[in-house]
């Protein structure tokens, strides 16, 4: 397993309240878990230890077990994302329109690798499953916007709106 | 709360205003409308900007005064998502394609205004050369389509459930609840053939009279739409387009096995899916087809959504139900079935979404109907998500036993820039590929089974001749290696054996005995592992092995690869009678490889290149070639 440096935890007693509220209000329902993980990263980002022992302790159940599922879903995450989050489909589709040269690009252009984060915190840099969107194929979505029909030559352009809308 | 009477009088009072939505070019006479547009709102139209077009849609309607004469409509997917957004104006039936939001005053005032079609915007399939506009229906996309489980995507709002009402809808579950036993559901289901869509193609009535005959205070009514398989997103569509078909036939459901509660477990990928499933909910326990006095006749049926979190091995159906209980989404071993215990310990069906999205018109138009489509032992249609190297991406339903031609070359438009089509991939990671010289097959289980590939979910995805067989291999089994649950030995270790084999052959670096030990290693793993996802997915090395040996030779014994795709086995060299001696190339290597004088051919250093295609990219004549 790589190593990589946790950072520090900076939950606010609000986002506590918020998790704690949710977790009251699905503690019966069966199979609670899942849903529960899923608010709290949509809270926090995503699900550092502290998190996942609030967790724990509220619905009675070992930190192991809930960090059993937390590290089985891709969609969960231990370690926080960029602020913008960058996710190439890496779908059959897209895979044969050449999904691996706009990845290969990006960790260039980003000096990351799939997975992790730009130091400054503004990218985080993912290889996902088919988004759906197959009639656009190679397609890449940065937070929620879809950018379909890209090249390597194009990632350069998109990137510096995110860049230029940081420095503004 | 709506009864079965209340259900008939939206039906009689709106059946018009959707009807007029088929190809027909009249306006119907009970509908308030002189013209109506459908806009798609699928996710691949929204990710070409649908909305920014709809939103400019209003403004100029409202800008002409046509408020109250044209109807716009947010529909689900066409099919069509290459040609997106995609617009249809009713009753011409005009389609426009590949809409932006400055077209659309244009469209507005001659079309919608003044009634002149804007001939030039139109989806150019749908113009004959001497000008005539013909309808969709008659394109060569459309024309061998048989929609049945797409019937209303593209066709109705989906977030109204009136307009699902006034196609129909509701009127299955009316029939069920006041005329039909369960054992009379099941026997029309039996009748009519209809067997499993999520890739298994286990009968459906079989399947429900198991949990019928189990005794059981509790069971369970499932729906797996958690659609894994990369490529295919026909149950997305079906949720974005028509999400009330899925909600009335798991109703029926649970009518049929005697059980109160439902769940949908649908992939956190698809969020335009969630959110229309959360309304389609919501609206149809406000009307009363959901809950506790379903249509005023006392039966009850709940449904509630889960979301996934992004694992394959979620798709198969003891996980799936796993992940419900709120665990690690791991397989358990068969017998028990869920069938007699599932979620929760109690006795559940699952089905796919294409699946229940056949339902309704079963119980509706009977089983004799539904037999007569398709071949022998596959009936019906079947829904595939075409995708890859072919001109017209999307969406398409057809009979069982239409041939892969029909479906790559009619249908999908054939393989686009003058390649050559080389084999289609069906069934994702767990399915094989299907090579040119079997491009006659008719498709159903049946056929596909006995060619080593699988009838899968749908994903169909088309290659050309610069795909490279083993490099697509490879990439399955980067999926599955990824995707496994680690439960079990076999799967577990057998993926990732399997993976560096294959790229031992990427690499150049295999011998012919390795191809030996991959085809016993296949052998295993398909017999030992615990689960589908095992047990599959050696299938497509074993696939492009039987069909495309001679590429894995060329791979292991010349160490080329014949497709250009795998790097480490390609070099590049300078085509001397081309080269110009210019020096751009030379200038941007970065491990300066390249020598040459100016205006004398360049070189290239095999050893020395890392292969980074800078030099091919920068050259003005084309003098660099790789091979």
């Amino acid at each position: 397993m790589d190593k990589k440096p946790v950072p520090q935890f900076k939950g606010t007693k609000k986002q506590e309240q918020e998790l704690r509220e949710f977790i009251m209000s699905e503690k019966d329902e069966p199979g609670a878990l899942m849903p529960v993980l899923q608010k709290a990263q949509e809270i926090y980002g995503y699900l550092p230890i502290e998190v996942q022992t609030i967790i724990a302790d509220m619905l009675e159940i070992s930190l192991s077990e809930v960090y059993g599922v937390a590290t089985f879903y891709a969609q969960f995450s231990l370690y926080p994302k960029g602020e913008h989050r960058i996710s190439v489909c890496l779908g059959t589709a897209c895979y044969v329109k050449g999904a691996d040269k706009i990845l290969e690009a990006l960790e260039k252009r980003l000096e990351i690798k799939v997975g992790e984060c730009t130091r400054d915190g503004l990218f985080s840099l993912d290889a996902c499953r088919c988004v759906g969107a197959c009639g656009l194929a190679p397609v890449m979505m940065i937070d929620e916007d879809v950018y379909g029909r890209i090249t390597p030559d194009d990632i350069d352009g998109i990137l510096q709106k995110y860049e230029t809308k940081q420095k503004a | 709360m709506l009864t079965i009477e209340e259900l008939n009088k939206i039906y009689n009072s709106k059946k018009d205003l959707v009807a007029m939505r088929h190809h027909s070019s009249e306006v119907p006479k009970n509908c308030e409308y002189k013209r109506q547009v459908l806009i798609c709102g699928g996710t691949g139209c929204n990710s070409s900007g649908s909305k920014k077009v709809m939103e400019a849609l209003y403004e100029e309607v409202e800008k002409n005064g046509l408020e109250n004469e044209v109807k716009i409509v947010r529909t689900g997917c066409f099919g069509l998502c290459s040609l997106g957004p995609i617009m249809i104006v009713y009753p011409e039936g005009s389609f426009y394609a590949r809409v932006t939001p400055d077209e659309i005053p244009r469209i507005v005032k001659e079309h919608l205004k003044e009634g002149n079609v804007v001939k030039e915007m139109l989806y150019e399939d749908t113009v004959k050369e001497d000008g005539t506009v013909i309808s969709l229906d008659e394109t060569a996309f459309y024309k061998k389509q048989l929609r049945i489980a797409l019937r209303n995507c593209g066709v109705i709002d989906p977030e109204d459930i009136e307009e699902y009402i006034a196609t129909g809808g509701y009127q299955a579950l009316a029939k069920v609840l006041t005329s039909m036993s369960q054992q009379d559901v099941i026997d029309e289901l039996l009748k009519s053939g209809l067997r499993g869509r999520g890739g298994g193609g286990f009968p459906t009535g079989r399947k429900w009279s198991f949990a019928m005959a189990q005794e059981n205070d509790q069971k369970y009514v499932c729906c797996n739409a958690d659609e894994g398989d990369p490529g295919a997103f026909m149950d997305r569509s079906i949720l974005e387009g028509d999400p009330h078909t899925v909600l009335e036939a798991m109703t029926i459901a649970g009518y049929t096995i005697g059980a109160n509660q439902g769940y949908i477990y649908v992939r956190a990928e698809y969020p335009v899916a969630v959110e229309r499933l959360k309304i389609a909910i919501a609206q149809a326990k406000e009307y009363g087809t959901l809950g506790d006095n379903i249509l005023g006749t006392g039966f009850k049926f709940d449904i509630e959504l889960r979301l996934g979190a992004g694992a394959f091995v979620c798709g198969e159906e003891t996980a799936l139900m796993t992940s419900i209980e709120g665990n690690r989404g791991e397989p358990r071993p068969r017998p028990p079935f869920p069938a007699v215990k599932g979620l929760f310990g109690k006795p559940t069906i699952l089905n796919n979404v294409e699946t229940y999205a056949n339902i309704c018109q079963i119980i509706l138009n009977g089983s004799e109907w539904f037999a007569n489509m398709g071949t022998e032992t596959s009936k019906g249609t079947k829904v595939f998500a075409l995708g890859g190297k072919i001109t017209n991406v999307g969406l398409v339903e057809v009979p069982m036993g239409t041939t892969l031609r029909e479906i790559v070359e009619e249908i999908g438009g054939g393989v686009p820039n003058g390649k050559k089509f080389k084999a289609a991939q069906t069934g994702g990671p767990s399915g094989g590929c299907i090579p040119a010289c079997h491009i006659d097959v008719p498709i159903d289980f049946e056929h596909l089974s006995a060619l080593g590939s699988m009838m899968g979910s749908g994903g169909l995805i088309v290659m050309d001749e610069d795909n490279c067989m083993v490099d697509i291999a490879k990439f399955f089994l980067e999926f599955t290696v990824d995707e496994s649950c680690g439960k079990c030995t076999p799967c577990r270790i057998g993926t990732k054996r399997l993976y560096e084999f294959i790229e031992k052959i990427t690499k150049g670096e295999a011998t012919l005995e390795d191809i030996e030990t991959i085809k016993e290693l296949c052998e295993h793993m398909k017999s030992t592992s615990l689960c589908a996802l095992g047990q599959t997915a050696s299938n497509p090395v074993v696939s492009t092995m039987r069909y495309f040996e001679d590429e894995y030779v060329a791979h292991v014994k010349d160490k080329t690869c014949p497709s250009g795709v795998c790097k480490d086995l390609l070099t590049y060299s300078v085509i001397a009678d081309k080269c110009k001696g210019c020096t751009l190339c030379k200038r941007n290597c970065p491990v300066d490889a390249i020598s040459g004088e100016v205006k004398t051919p360049h070189v290239i250093d095999r050893h020395k290149c890392i292969k980074c295609g800078l030099c091919m990219k920068n050259c003005k004549f084309g003098a660099i070639e790789i091979k």
